[in-house]
């Protein structure tokens, strides 16, 4: 039925590459490097939901439609955080005010 | 012939009768699933909006309460989710090629994971009984961080908590299309039901690669 069967060995590399960046994160994050902690473990999340995304859930092969929705999902969220930021980071500029 | 039978014949019986095909069909259910997804995102968003908010207000509470957190238990179930979530591909791929049995050992297997998972996970609360780390009036922690800890075990029981009854709403599901395989109304022409319920499943394990880092791994080199 599905248009677009994709062979085995995609999802073992899959597996694979997301085992490698599990291993990563736990690794960076017993190092001290100040921000770039939090930046690291959420660009390998990232990373790692994004190909999970692309390929164990077919959207690199799905309809226009559905990647609007997609991306649409990461737009909304990031108007909840960036909204949400734009308040809580800027309450302490009134102490210079 | 009698019409019911000229019907049955028109078409596939999985076909509704407001789609033209099967195809139509299984695109319309894809795009449904996904702007469920869309409202999951969201519901998750709200809660980790907050985790971001108090975590950038109490960053040093919240670092000392994330290193009570079981590093390796929490690597370990990582590991389980993601390895479940291969299974759940290898299970969509076996019903597109209409290997039945295959299916089903692959569906059992995700739900063999995702149980242990939930184990680990009860395991995980289970410490966190015993040591104290329950908000509310038993609480015990470092005295300065003591009130600002208890916001960082809030949100870990609540946004685990809420990925958990994800996984046992998920291991429901997956038992449904165990069934639906086992009697034959999944087939190589209409795998849309393990598709989308495979889009479930990746979602919550989404949900999870974000919570890892988040909650286990933070603070995780300042002590």
């Amino acid at each position: 039925m599905s248009s677009h069967i994709l062979p085995k060995r995609v999802y073992y590399t899959i597996f694979a590459i997301l085992l490698f960046c599990t291993y990563l994160t736990v690794q960076i994050a017993f190092l001290d490097l100040g921000v770039l902690n939090t930046v690291a473990a959420l660009a390998i999340a990232t990373f790692k939901a994004t190909i999970v995304v692309l390929f164990f859930m077919h959207v690199k092969y799905s309809t226009r439609l559905t990647w609007a929705v997609v991306l649409g999902s990461v737009f909304w969220l990031g108007i909840l955080l960036a909204l949400t930021l734009s308040d809580y980071l800027t309450r302490v500029w009134r102490t210079y005010g | 012939m009698s019409p019911e039978v000229a019907h049955a014949e028109a078409h596939h019986p999985a076909l509704a009768h407001h789609f033209d095909s099967l195809e139509q069909q299984s695109e319309a259910t894809t795009l449904g699933m996904w702007v469920f997804l869309v409202t999951e995102v969201l519901f998750f968003g709200g809660l980790f909006a907050t985790y971001m908010i108090y975590r950038n207000w109490y960053p040093d509470a919240f670092a000392a309460a994330s290193h009570e957190l079981d590093v390796t238990l929490g690597t370990v179930n990582t590991v389980v989710l993601i390895t479940s979530s291969l299974t759940m591909a290898l299970a969509v791929h076996a019903a597109q090629l209409g290997q039945r049995k295959l299916l089903m050992t692959f569906l059992i297997l995700t739900m063999i994971l995702g149980a242990v998972f939930l184990g680990i996970k009860s395991v995980e609360y289970y410490h966190k009984f015993v040591e104290h780390h329950i908000p509310g009036p038993g609480f015990q922690f470092e005295k300065e961080y003591v009130r600002h800890a208890q916001l960082f075990f809030s949100l870990y029981f609540v946004m685990t908590g809420l990925h958990a009854l994800h996984m046992i709403i998920g291991i429901g599901i997956m038992l449904v299309m165990l069934w639906w395989s086992w009697n034959g109304t999944i087939t190589e022409e209409y795998s849309s039901p393990i598709e989308i319920s495979g889009l479930y499943w990746h979602f919550v394990d989404i949900v999870w690669i974000f919570l890892f880092p988040l909650l286990y791994l933070i603070g995780r080199h300042a002590h």
